[in-house]
């Protein structure tokens, strides 16, 4: 017996790795910190960049991935993740980089094309099968015995936009009539059950545990969920939604210190040549480009949209109006300050 | 104290424990104080007095009290079982209650949800009796009883263990029942230990996160806990005011803690 | 052991307990965990295998040894060291040190994360200086190693006090008396006295180390293949959908525990075999 304790701590020590990984890629590396549903899109992106920049330049290059909710992944960047690119969730979250931190230019938005946005998505209603229901719009989420599924704007970027689409229903609704909006949006809350703290959190509480009538989700995410869940839900367009622009920049000053300006550009512009549109569309965001919307396997119906600059403000005014403490969501969950 | 110390190394390891303490656990938790420091007191109270913030203190404090209470008979009854009795798979029932020490807490927080979710093997009987499981104030309990549950068995366990026999065989001589014995002479026992426990497991409780929010459902006001409004906060860059409610957290763990260990240190000098 | 009928229950009552408890932690600890190994075999044992025979899988195994490689140690030592102090003499102030080394169980984990932000992130104190130098701590290794050794420092010491405490210091004594310094008494008395308890704590501590999420996943940035450890990494999967991947390789960390489990059942039984044979 009394042998085996030096066993025992062998055994440990041998458990223990004495290689420390190995990392010598040659070549760039870019790191692009991005949110939650752009996981298998930008899987894609990644290799088709890859592939092309080798046979532009003869050197390898390698993009690292790093996901999570839009607004954890923004506070990574401004408390020092190195990232090169952000694709985000919002302008306002990159916005708050630049205020925070001045890793890039506060004008980050107009260097590149449509506001900075190569790809669109929008805010959909997504049902069960055969919408038992009957949930044809947003007036339909505020009767009794219907549950409806959405993150929580505190903690999720789209859970934002979810949030003002409803209200820009509501504010047409009513005429723009403060408190019929606010009475609305009140309704509305007191029918979700579960808030995910992220949207893919909050589509496995309705997709895998089966909770609620209803799901707010990303248009992609929606077509993403057919796919992964087949036969379980529909989709329904709403009379009224958000052009939702998720926005890309350069982070100026980590590029720099890396000597990947020139690769981190090219990266962000290779999202709007054909090959990347296609692909986007091919995962279910909206392509900038018309011609290759046409191509895509799925057709997005055209809808009336509001846009967050023309009918909130902006993404700064919007935030402090709604999602800080203090605002319209707080007095929706009937929080005073 | 002794006036003079027999046992060599007392400086060495005193020294060696309080740099140590100091550069993982002092250093950085004066981090965050000071980061909460730089508002007044006037301004800790504005941030602590929100309802959201009450609501969530309320839920997190309550749960976790009910957990820690319902781990302790819990584990008061395993323990039980484990100490007095031989029975076949005794070795197994004992190394399992360790689990929750070794299973991730993001890990426990999705089984968790997928068993108690109202389609879950065991949340769709709770349903058929009209309770939810998961994403209810419910299911917080649940989760943070799974975390703190072998708190209160392995704290009881070796106390248990020394009990001697000789005061239950005395007091069954004077024709005492079972069930006097044990709320007379084994309970009052063990009282210290089961304490020690329940503070463990409530401590632990207050600050778990991980298996949480998975469960819970993080409804403000109704399902939301203490971390996970820091976490909150931190998302509107709201740094300070995320150090406040995490300073705030501390001090009454601490506070707990101290309290229990000083406790312990009472009974043990009127044992002597 | 052998009871007498006045300090026993009868039959009937002692099974009825047995049943309870045996029913209480059926379906509380084995239930979850039964359920993690459902979910991952639910595709059959070929996407079993090949969930964790991926490149990001394998580096999330890599990085979660090395954090564990690094941390279990340093604990370890500390918690010798804190028993040491603790047990063998007597202070001002023991119940306080007690109480802060007991600190880290009442942490929450996203303040664990949250601190170290708070000194070494780029708006941190340290954190213009750090990148004046060109060193990473937070989302790179040394942040992931400094959460883990934080959240789980009490465990060693907290195994180790009781055990120590119990044993008191005669044997110590008598070796001071014999002439024996300081590092001879404690390899040659204290550790073998305490070895079986200070490798329970190892194991406990090293299954947590394995284990912790919150506190990780605040200074990790989630850099995929390179800062993620293997419950980030659960995480990723579970979030991409892949959900009997996710559970694959949560069942490393369920074999873990059982590992760690087993191997703590077997040295209780050589304890209790030395103890008895002494007696």
């Amino acid at each position: 017996m009394k042998s085996l304790f030096p066993v025992l701590v062998a055994a440990t020590l041998a458990l223990l790795p004495a290689s420390c990984g190995k990392h010598a890629t040659s070549g760039i590396t870019l790191l692009n910190v991005s949110y939650d549903p752009t996981r298998e899109f930008y899987a894609d992106v990644n290799q088709a960049f890859a592939k092309q920049w080798q046979a532009d330049h003869g050197t390898a290059l390698h993009i690292e991935q790093s996901h999570g909710g839009s607004g954890k992944q923004t506070r990574a960047v401004i408390d020092g993740l190195e990232a090169d690119v952000v694709t985000l969730a919002l302008a306002g979250d990159i916005d708050e980089i630049a205020k925070q931190t001045k890793l890039l230019p506060a004008s980050w938005q107009s260097q590149l094309p449509q506001h900075s946005a190569p790809y669109t998505s929008t805010i959909v209603l997504v049902v069960r099968k055969g919408n038992p229901k009957g949930i044809k719009d947003w007036g339909d989420l505020v009767k009794d015995g219907v549950k409806v599924i959405t993150p929580n704007p505190k903690t999720s970027g789209g859970a934002r936009w979810n949030y003002l689409a409803a209200w820009a229903w509501a504010a047409k609704q009513f005429n723009g009539d403060q408190a019929q909006i606010l009475a609305y949006m009140t309704r509305l809350f007191q029918n979700v059950p579960v808030l995910g703290t992220g949207a893919r959190d909050s589509t496995s509480t309705f997709a895998q545990r089966g909770i609620g009538d209803v799901f707010l989700s990303w248009e992609n995410e929606a077509y993403l969920i057919d796919r992964e869940f087949p036969g379980l839900t529909e989709i329904i367009y709403p009379s009224l939604s958000i052009l939702a622009e998720p926005p890309v920049a350069v982070v100026e000053a980590n590029a720099a210190k890396h000597g990947t300006t020139a690769a981190a550009r090219a990266y962000l512009e290779f999202l709007y040549t054909d090959a990347a549109q296609a692909l986007a569309a091919k995962h279910f965001y909206r392509p900038r480009n018309a011609a290759i919307a046409e191509q895509a396997a799925v057709q997005f119906p055209a809808m009336p949209m509001v846009t967050v600059d023309a009918d909130f403000g902006g993404w700064a005014k919007a935030q402090a109006t709604h999602f800080n403490d203090g605002g319209t969501f707080d007095q929706v969950q009937g929080i005073k300050q | 104290m002794s006036k003079h110390r027999v046992i060599p190394g007392f400086g060495l390891s005193l020294g060696f424990t309080l740099t140590y303490l100091s550069l993982i656990i002092l250093i950085p938790l004066a981090a965050l104080f000071l980061k909460a420091g730089g508002l007044g007191p006037a301004e800790w109270w504005r941030i602590l007095s929100t309802p959201r913030v009450l609501a969530a203190a309320k839920l997190t404090f309550g749960a976790s009290a009910a957990a820690a209470a319902v781990s302790a008979g819990v584990g008061l009854l395993v323990t039980w079982v484990l100490v007095r009795y031989r029975f076949p798979g005794r070795r197994l029932l004992d190394a399992m209650v360790d689990l929750p020490f070794a299973l991730p807490t993001a890990v426990a927080g999705i089984t968790l949800t997928s068993i108690y979710a109202p389609n879950g093997w065991i949340g769709h009987y709770l349903a058929g009796w009209g309770i939810q499981g998961a994403y209810s104030p419910f299911g917080v309990f649940i989760a943070l009883t799974f975390i703190g549950f072998p708190f209160v068995v392995r704290t009881v366990q070796p106390v248990m263990e020394d009990l001697g026999v000789e005061f239950e065989e005395a007091a069954a001589t004077l024709g005492a029942g079972r069930l006097t014995v044990f709320w007379r002479v084994i309970l009052p026992a063990l009282t210290p230990a089961l304490v020690t426990g329940f503070t463990l497991a409530f401590a632990r409780a207050i600050g778990e996160y991980g298996s949480v929010i998975f469960i819970s459902g993080n409804l403000p006001m109704k399902t939301e806990i203490l971390p996970l409004l820091i976490v909150s906060q931190l998302e509107q860059y709201k740094y300070r005011e995320a150090a406040v409610i995490a300073a705030a957290m501390l001090l009454v763990s601490f506070a707990l803690l101290f309290l229990i260990n000083l406790l312990q240190r009472h009974l043990d000098w009127h044992k002597r | 052991m052998h009871h007498r009928p006045a300090t026993t229950e009868s039959a009937p009552v002692r099974w009825l307990l047995i049943g309870l408890a045996l029913l209480a932690l059926s379906l509380f600890l084995l239930l979850p965990l039964l359920a993690v190994f459902v979910e991952a075999f639910r595709r059959g044992a070929d996407v079993f295998f090949a969930a964790l025979h991926t490149e990001s899988a394998l580096s999330a195994v890599r990085l979660t040894l090395i954090a564990a490689a690094i941390s279990v140690p340093l604990n370890t030592v500390f918690g010798l060291a804190a028993a040491w102090t603790i047990t063998k003499h007597r202070f001002r102030g023991r119940a306080l040190l007690l109480s802060l080394i007991d600190l880290p169980f009442a942490v929450s984990p996203v303040i664990a994360g949250l601190v170290w932000v708070l000194l070494f992130g780029a708006k941190g104190w340290f954190g213009p200086w750090l990148a004046a130098h060109d060193i990473k701590i937070i989302f790179d290794l040394p942040g992931i190693i400094l959460a883990t050794v934080f959240v789980t420092f009490p465990f060693v010491a907290r195994e180790l006090i009781p055990l120590m405490e119990a044993q008191g210091s005669d044997q110590e004594l008598a070796a001071v008396t014999l002439g024996a310094n300081g590092w001879q008494m404690f390899w040659r008395v204290t550790l073998p006295n305490i070895k079986w308890g200070l490798l329970y704590g190892v194991l406990l501590c090293n299954a947590r180390a394995m284990g912790e999420f919150g506190a990780v996943s605040v200074v990790s940035g989630h850099i995929r293949g390179k800062t993620n450890t293997l419950p980030l990494h659960i995480e990723v999967l579970y979030n991409e959908y892949q959900f009997s991947a996710a559970f694959a390789c949560a069942t490393l960390l369920g074999l873990l525990a059982l590992v760690t489990l087993g191997l703590k059942t077997a040295v209780e039984q050589i304890t209790h075999q030395r103890a008895s044979r002494h007696h």
